[in-house]
């Protein structure tokens, strides 16, 4: 038992957010690049709309810019700071926990942090089109790789550790999900047989964009249809972005600050992995298209916003004794059967 | 490891100079880029030749020579970028945006020689022993007022004075456990206070910071020196801290209290948290209960039982002080006053370092020491004794005019630069209310070479070295040097454009 340092409930929450908020930076890059692949003639439109409707934006968006096309939602998500979902909006609150954090992070991770920050900022207008978009996107995707290296090879791995983690694979189960539903917007149902291979390419897009694409090849079989992709990155026990295996490893992380660290209020959240698992593994992914993949993708999302509001609540809650409630109950039901759900926010910063 | 005269003189030779000879017979000459860099009347604090200096001034100019001024200019701009990258920032707000500033870093060192030192020591640990007698005295006897040292309504009407003090016994007597004094050199080369900083002195962290960053650009300047080291401070600070904590506490948390990370001084916070190994934590991090004070933590409350606080005595617990505060701990004066949790610096330390209280302070130096200071004051004549009033009329043209009010920085009237009629305004109010006044001559603060856009000129210097108290008073070896980047200017204060040096202390000689 190593009950020797505590660790602020402040600063767990910090270190579970700025986790989140660097997993969805590179999330994002993923998703705008995979959007600009689909983009087909005539189509542009739908296709950059799509990336409003998955983030449940469109209220948001819509103040602001009116329709979606694709320099508006590009500058949305790419250079808007009052977007809290954007990129800049990301970074931002990122560095902020950072900030906090400086007591606890190492050196080098504050130091790239700052830096990939500036960078950020510093990104133009004309890097959003053309071949220049793939390029930021890239540059973006390796900035938080950095990140994730510099962690995993510097931060001290004591209960704070854990905390970072699970903020960082509850946010890549989120966003896995977010991906897979683009492709439930972009292309509906009405798949007729011509469109068969246009599909793959896509299906094909969408594994590249998750790095999913070469694993998936060597396990699934050279026919594949779609049913496979889902079941693939909902899953899969062993490819690092499934759902499945986000959350069986938060539930290694949620296990150890119990046995290592004495830590009680385990519970609850380790029963919401247990039902989640269940609700992954009972059905076959042919099953969850049939009855409607982006509802039970939607119903994911909740449950993991549950996950997180009992996480925070067991460990987080108690330094701000006045903070309303996990957002999990009251925004799930005000969700509308159709819509998506919008990402979760962390901890309010204004100064 | 203390060098020898010797040694200094082998490694005196500018590197440059020996590959310059095996050139075909081309010598290299550095260039002197200090002829430029001509002191005036004031006293250049790199100047070669001072008593127990051993060289060590003139190596650092010959080294500086040998690097140049391009090479200067590109290994400063590096090492600024450094900082910034790493955050070694304070913040400026304007506008509602928030700004990140490093402190200018000014390459070329300070030097301080140990006997120099030794007497900064003693002068800076004579001060804070008679700031805690003062405290002390005012919260409980007053017998410095019965004795008509001091005015009764300096200490008792000064806004920083804290009736919920009177009576209230701190440990060792200490109530200022960190102080950080400001210091300044004449023209006649000596040393002289110009004000104590006795609530939440801040720079410390720029003084360990600019030794780490002389360290990584410029180890040729360092290499060979014997320098006191800057490294102890988090160490002493921690001690101080663990030694004033409530009795029969075995093994007592510390923490530091920082109003958050939109504070100016947050790296600050940061870095002290860090040296100290204690956890940083914010008003809401922390709880009373039953007159104990926890933290929160992801296992539940902790104790805590000695409070490091970067937060000014107003905001400290809304339910005693600014009910307004959202930075501070309700409950948490009472859980002081019985006993349960130590805070440093104590509440109301403040009315020891205000300007008033500051023309006394060689009289209440006497008065609880005994001693004559060591490190004189600026000369303050009192307007509101006859004899300080008299005199500050009689030499207007060549005073500084100070309130002593809280406003500090306000209504001050330079003579020497001052037109007849602002003289003619300062005099009606010297007049008016001789209470208000203090006056003192304008001082020709010391020099330092500077880089700067014109090459390497002199500008003018402070120094404020840090004290900290728990049984005993420890003193961090140098101290901030703040220098004033505009030519002429006075002001060494970082929001006004100041920057600051490296301060190094020579170790004593190994024969002494």
């Amino acid at each position: 038992m190593n009950v020797q340092q505590a660790l602020l409930a402040r600063y767990a929450e910090s270190l579970f957010w700025m986790a989140r908020y660097m997993e969805r930076l590179e999330n994002l890059a993923r998703l705008i690049d995979v959007t600009q692949t689909f983009e087909s003639p005539g189509l542009e439109n739908e296709a950059w709309d799509a990336l409003v409707r998955i983030h449940a934006d469109e209220t948001h968006f819509a103040k602001t810019y009116g329709a979606p096309g694709p320099d508006t939602v590009k500058r949305y998500y790419l250079l808007d700071t009052a977007n809290p979902n954007s990129i800049r909006g990301s970074i931002e609150a990122a560095r902020m926990n950072a900030r906090t954090l400086r007591p606890l992070i190492s050196t080098e991770m504050w130091k790239h942090l700052n830096v990939f920050h500036r960078d950020l900022l510093e990104v133009q207008e004309h890097e959003l089109h053309g071949d220049s978009l793939s390029r930021l996107c890239t540059r973006i995707k390796e900035g938080v790789q950095a990140h994730t290296g510099i962690t995993e090879g510097t931060l001290f791995r004591d209960q704070g550790w854990h905390f970072y983690e699970m903020g960082r694979l509850i946010e890549r189960a989120d966003q896995t999900t977010r991906l897979l539903d683009i492709k439930f917007h972009r292309l509906a149902p009405n798949g007729q047989e011509e469109k068969r291979l246009e599909e793959r390419t896509q299906w094909g897009g969408i594994l590249r964009a998750v790095a999913g694409y070469h694993a998936f090849r060597r396990i699934a079989p050279v026919d594949f249809g779609p049913e496979d992709v889902v079941a693939f990155l909902l899953a899969d026990p062993c490819f690092p972005r499934s759902v499945h295996l986000c959350l069986s490893q938060t539930e290694w992380h949620l296990t150890q600050l119990r046995t290592s660290y004495g830590l009680r209020g385990t519970r609850k959240p380790l029963e919401q992995i247990e039902d989640m698992r269940a609700a992954l593994l009972e059905r076959s992914a042919e099953k969850v298209i049939e009855a409607g993949l982006h509802e039970f993708l939607d119903g994911m999302q909740r449950d993991l916003i549950t996950l997180a509001g009992e996480i925070g609540t067991a460990f987080f809650r108690d330094w701000r004794p006045n903070a309303p409630p996990p957002q999990a109950q009251s925004q799930a039901q005000t969700q509308s059967q159709m819509g998506s759900t919008l990402p979760e926010a962390g901890p309010a910063i204004a100064p | 490891m203390p060098m020898h005269r010797k040694d200094w003189q082998a490694s005196h030779k500018p590197p440059i100079a020996e590959t310059g000879s095996l050139n075909a017979g081309v010598a290299i000459i550095p260039q002197d880029l200090f002829s430029e860099c001509d002191p005036g009347p004031f006293v250049c604090e790199l100047s070669p030749g001072r008593a127990g200096d051993n060289g060590a001034a003139q190596t650092v100019r010959d080294r500086i020579c040998a690097i140049g001024l391009d090479g200067l200019r590109a290994r400063a701009t590096a090492a600024e970028n450094d900082l910034m990258s790493l955050g070694v920032t304070f913040t400026v707000y304007s506008d509602a945006n928030a700004i990140d500033r490093i402190l200018p870093f000014d390459c070329i060192p300070r030097i301080i020689t140990a006997s120099e030192w030794r007497k900064l020591e003693t002068g800076v640990q004579q001060r804070v022993a008679a700031i805690n007698c003062f405290l002390h005295d005012i919260y409980h006897e007053r017998r410095i007022i019965r004795d008509g040292i001091i005015p009764a309504d300096l200490v008792l009407g000064n806004s920083n004075y804290r009736p919920e003090m009177e009576g209230f016994p701190v440990r060792f007597g200490t109530y200022v456990h960190i102080c950080g004094i400001d210091i300044i050199r004449d023209q006649h080369g000596d040393f002289r206070v110009l004000e104590d900083n006795a609530r939440t002195p801040s720079g410390v962290s720029y003084v360990v910071e600019n030794r780490h960053l002389m360290r990584r650009a410029f180890p040729d300047l360092l290499a060979g020196m014997s320098l006191m080291p800057v490294d102890d401070y988090g160490r002493r600070l921690r001690e101080a801290l663990t030694e004033i904590a409530p009795e029969g506490v075995d093994d007592p948390q510390v923490v530091l209290l920082s109003p958050g990370i939109y504070n100016s001084a947050y790296f600050e916070h940061v870095f002290l948290a860090r040296e100290m190994g204690v956890p940083l934590v914010e008003g809401a991090d922390l709880k009373v209960e039953d007159d104990r004070v926890y933290m929160r933590t992801t296992a539940g409350l902790r104790a805590v039982h000695s409070i490091y606080r970067r937060l000014g005595d107003d905001f400290l617990d809304p339910t005693v002080f600014r009910p307004d505060s959202m930075l501070g701990v309700p409950g948490l004066i009472e859980a002081w006053r019985r006993g349960n949790v130590a805070l440093a610096n104590a509440v109301g330390t403040g009315v020891a370092d205000d300007k008033a209280v500051y023309a006394y302070m060689p009289r209440i130096i006497k008065y609880y020491l005994d001693q004559d200071p060591i490190i004189a004051n600026v000369e303050t004549h009192i307007c509101r004794e006859p004899e300080g009033l008299a005199y500050t009329l009689d030499h207007l043209p060549e005073l500084v005019t100070k309130p002593v009010g809280e406003s500090g920085g306000y209504g001050i009237t330079i003579g020497p630069r001052a037109s007849q009629a602002e003289l003619e305004a300062s005099r009606a109010a010297l007049i008016a209310n001789p209470t208000n006044w203090i006056s003192q001559p304008m001082i020709g603060l010391s020099v330092g070479p500077t880089l700067t856009d014109e090459g390497i000129r002199p500008r003018h210097l402070d120094l404020r070295p840090f004290a900290v108290t728990g049984r005993s008073t420890w003193v961090l070896p140098g101290g901030l040097s703040r220098v004033a980047l505009k030519s002429g200017s006075l002001i060494v204060n970082s929001s006004q454009g100041g920057g600051s040096k490296d301060t190094w202390v020579l170790a004593e000689e190994a024969s002494r």
